[in-house]
């Protein structure tokens, strides 16, 4: 029973909550909780404990809209086990690239989830890398282990528009050999695309015939001016704070170098305050930061 | 903002349509402390006289009618190779009755959080606009310090307002519902005895808050004392238990768990409540955590009550009820620490 002066409020009528979800289409009320279905269509392992996965969202309309930013991330769904957010590695022909690393309980789980299943995907969520800014400037785009997985992302853009930019170098630092990822796609992005690239490993096999160390020291191959150009950045915290440094030592403003932040965030969307760093929200204001932000982060690094 | 006076007797009267016709909730007896001091909390009335709007203050804030503790965020319905997801708010209307300033004003902020940013969260929004809120002015209350944080009024965010004058309330009333139900009963419009007893009641009211702290610098003592050894010693004695966060009236961080029924037909997505001290909290994939020692998620608390939340949203996060101080196992109080704090940088 209703009092004759409350009138239910029925949220569900509001008109915003009945259009079709656009998570990129922010400041507006939508079912937010609700997320895409998407069929596992490929599942490749990359390395020991790192698998590809392709998803196809499995409503032509949805597949049709969902469009993302290269750095942006999405929530990956397991219904009954969990939701893991996980940078978009790529998306093409109606299917979105995840590289996930086998790591807790859910992507375990994800791991374990053949080809067929169906996933939930909500976004995506967060900043990107400012491509558009980068445009006619020479970009440095630098990876330390699983880093490769939110700097493909870039790396797909730039040989998709590969005119816009000027020279381009891959640096990508891994732990061994076997541990590099994307490795099948290096020849096609040298050859066709004319990016350099230049790896190295900390612990290399009989086989390895390049160089050995961290990826701070390939940086002593840059001999062109870095005040002009830009950097992309992706790794474990401790890489990218000495790949930073450096890069600043070198002339490079700290704007124009962009890291990506990792924190285990439940929602995407700045409620469950899981990502805070100080006064900031890594899913909403990240997970993409110019370094010069990150140094002014409290406990980010 | 419009005025009506309210007879002690129509505002019963009022008070019993509403029983009569919705889910009314108020603050009511539930016992008695080892000093003697009744225990208040909000919960829902069946008659008149459970309501005590006489209370000093609740253990437990009403934030839990618009963040419950536990919420479902979906169910999933599994077949055989498939699944579906149902997802429901809450849209039974229901009247808050005798809310505090400082638990509106905690209201306002989550209003901040809840329906202006990017993302608005329906959840909350369908529980806040099902919500009739009267509040009620009061004396200071012990431990308070809101007077410090400027919420010990309130201008936005209730229905009606409440002011004691004796066999009358002075109302306030910022809604069109408000003054519709408010019309439900006699009201009379405001004499200027009324408004001269009503400036005197606000005048006795703002007289019984003791000194307050000067809080303009903390922003900034924040970031300069980040490694004060008032960290360590403050952080030497929290025990990581969560309370401060569960009876906080603004805290909103949460984690989410999933499960699935015996039968493996359905599963739930459910949210529940969180805080920032405990020991998980800022855990990632692979067991690194960004805050491993009780002395950082404590001072993480404090950053983000008045510093991080104050970037992002123009205002402090806290609203100086006092509860966390009141309801800490270990004694840590919010006035105390930052007093040491800003004498800290004083010192320093």
């Amino acid at each position: 029973m209703s009092a004759p002066f409350l009138h239910p409020f029925d949220i569900t009528r509001e008109e915003p909550l009945c259009a079709p979800l656009d998570y990129n289409l922010k400041s507006q009320l939508k079912d937010v909780d609700r997320c895409f279905k998407g069929e596992i269509t490929a599942a490749a392992r990359l390395t020991r404990d790192v698998k590809l996965f392709h998803v196809r969202l499995v409503a032509p309309e949805e597949r049709q809209r969902f469009s993302f930013h290269p750095g942006q991330f999405v929530m990956v769904e397991l219904p009954g086990f969990g939701e893991v957010p996980i940078s978009i590695c790529g998306a093409q022909q109606g299917f979105i690239e995840l590289c996930i690393r086998e790591a807790g309980n859910v992507t375990a789980m994800i791991h374990r989830a053949g080809i067929g299943a169906k996933v939930g995907i909500r976004g995506p969520f967060g900043t990107y890398f400012p491509m558009e800014r980068m445009k006619g400037h020479r970009i440095l785009l630098i990876a330390g282990g699983l880093g490769m997985a939110p700097l493909r992302a870039p790396i797909m853009h730039v040989t998709e528009n590969r005119s816009d930019y000027g020279e381009v170098r891959l640096l990508y630092g891994s732990t061994e050999p076997g541990q590099l990822l994307f490795d099948y796609q290096y020849e096609q992005w040298r050859r066709v695309d004319g990016i350099t690239i230049s790896l190295i490993v900390d612990h290399p096999d009989a086989a390895w015939r390049g160089a050995v160390g961290t990826v701070t020291k390939l940086l002593e191959e840059i001999t062109f001016p870095l005040d002009d150009s830009y950097a992309i950045v992706c790794g474990p915290p401790v890489m990218f704070k000495f790949v930073c440094s450096e890069l600043s030592s070198m002339g490079m403003p700290r704007d124009r170098m962009f890291v990506s932040l990792e924190r285990r965030m439940q929602c995407g969307m700045g409620k469950c305050c899981r990502c805070n760093v100080g006064s900031t929200y890594v899913c909403m204001d990240g997970p993409v930061f110019d370094f010069w932000t990150v140094m002014n982060l409290k406990e980010a690094i | 903002m419009l005025f009506r006076i309210l007879d002690k007797q129509e505002f019963h009267s009022l008070v019993d349509l509403m029983l009569e016709s919705t889910e009314v909730i108020g603050p009511k007896k539930i016992g008695g402390a080892v000093d003697g001091r009744p225990i208040h909390q909000y919960l829902p009335l069946f008659n008149f006289h459970e309501l005590d709007l006489e209370y000093e203050t609740t253990e437990i804030p009403a934030k839990s009618y618009f963040l419950p503790y536990l919420e479902n965020l979906s169910t999933w319905r599994f077949t055989d190779d498939d699944w579906s997801q149902e997802i429901a708010y809450r849209l039974h209307p229901r009247v808050i009755l005798g809310l505090h300033a400082c638990d509106i004003n905690a209201l306002l902020k989550l209003d901040k959080v809840m329906t202006r940013e990017f993302f608005p969260n329906p959840y909350y929004i369908s529980r806040r606009k099902n919500s009739f809120i009267i509040g009620v002015d009061h004396h200071p209350c012990r431990g308070g310090f809101c007077r410090s944080l400027g919420t010990d009024t309130v201008e936005r965010g209730f229905d009606l307002f409440l002011t004691d004058l004796g066999d009358r309330y002075f109302v306030a009333i910022d809604s069109e519902r408000g003054f519709t139900m408010l019309h439900l009963v006699t009201v009379r419009q405001v004499t200027q005895r009324d408004t001269d007893d009503y400036l005197a009641a606000r005048q006795e009211i703002a007289s019984g808050f003791g000194p307050t702290l000067e809080l303009k610098q903390l922003p900034r003592v924040l970031d300069l004392q980040f490694d004060s050894e008032v960290w360590r010693r403050w952080g030497a004695k929290c025990l990581s238990c969560g309370s401060c966060a569960a009876v906080c009236p603004t805290c909103y961080c949460y984690g989410v768990s999933e499960s699935v029924a015996m039968d493996f037909t359905r599963g739930a997505k459910v949210k529940q409540l969180y805080s920032c001290n405990l020991p998980d909290f800022a855990q990632v994939a692979g067991g690194h955590d960004f805050r491993p020692e009780r002395e950082t998620r404590l001072r993480y608390r404090y950053y983000h009550q008045h510093r991080g939340f104050l970037e992002q949203y123009d205002e402090p996060k806290c609203v100086g009820c006092g509860r966390c101080g009141r309801s800490c196992l270990a004694g840590i109080n919010p006035p105390e620490v930052i007093g040491d704090l800003l004498a800290a940088e004083e010192s320093s």
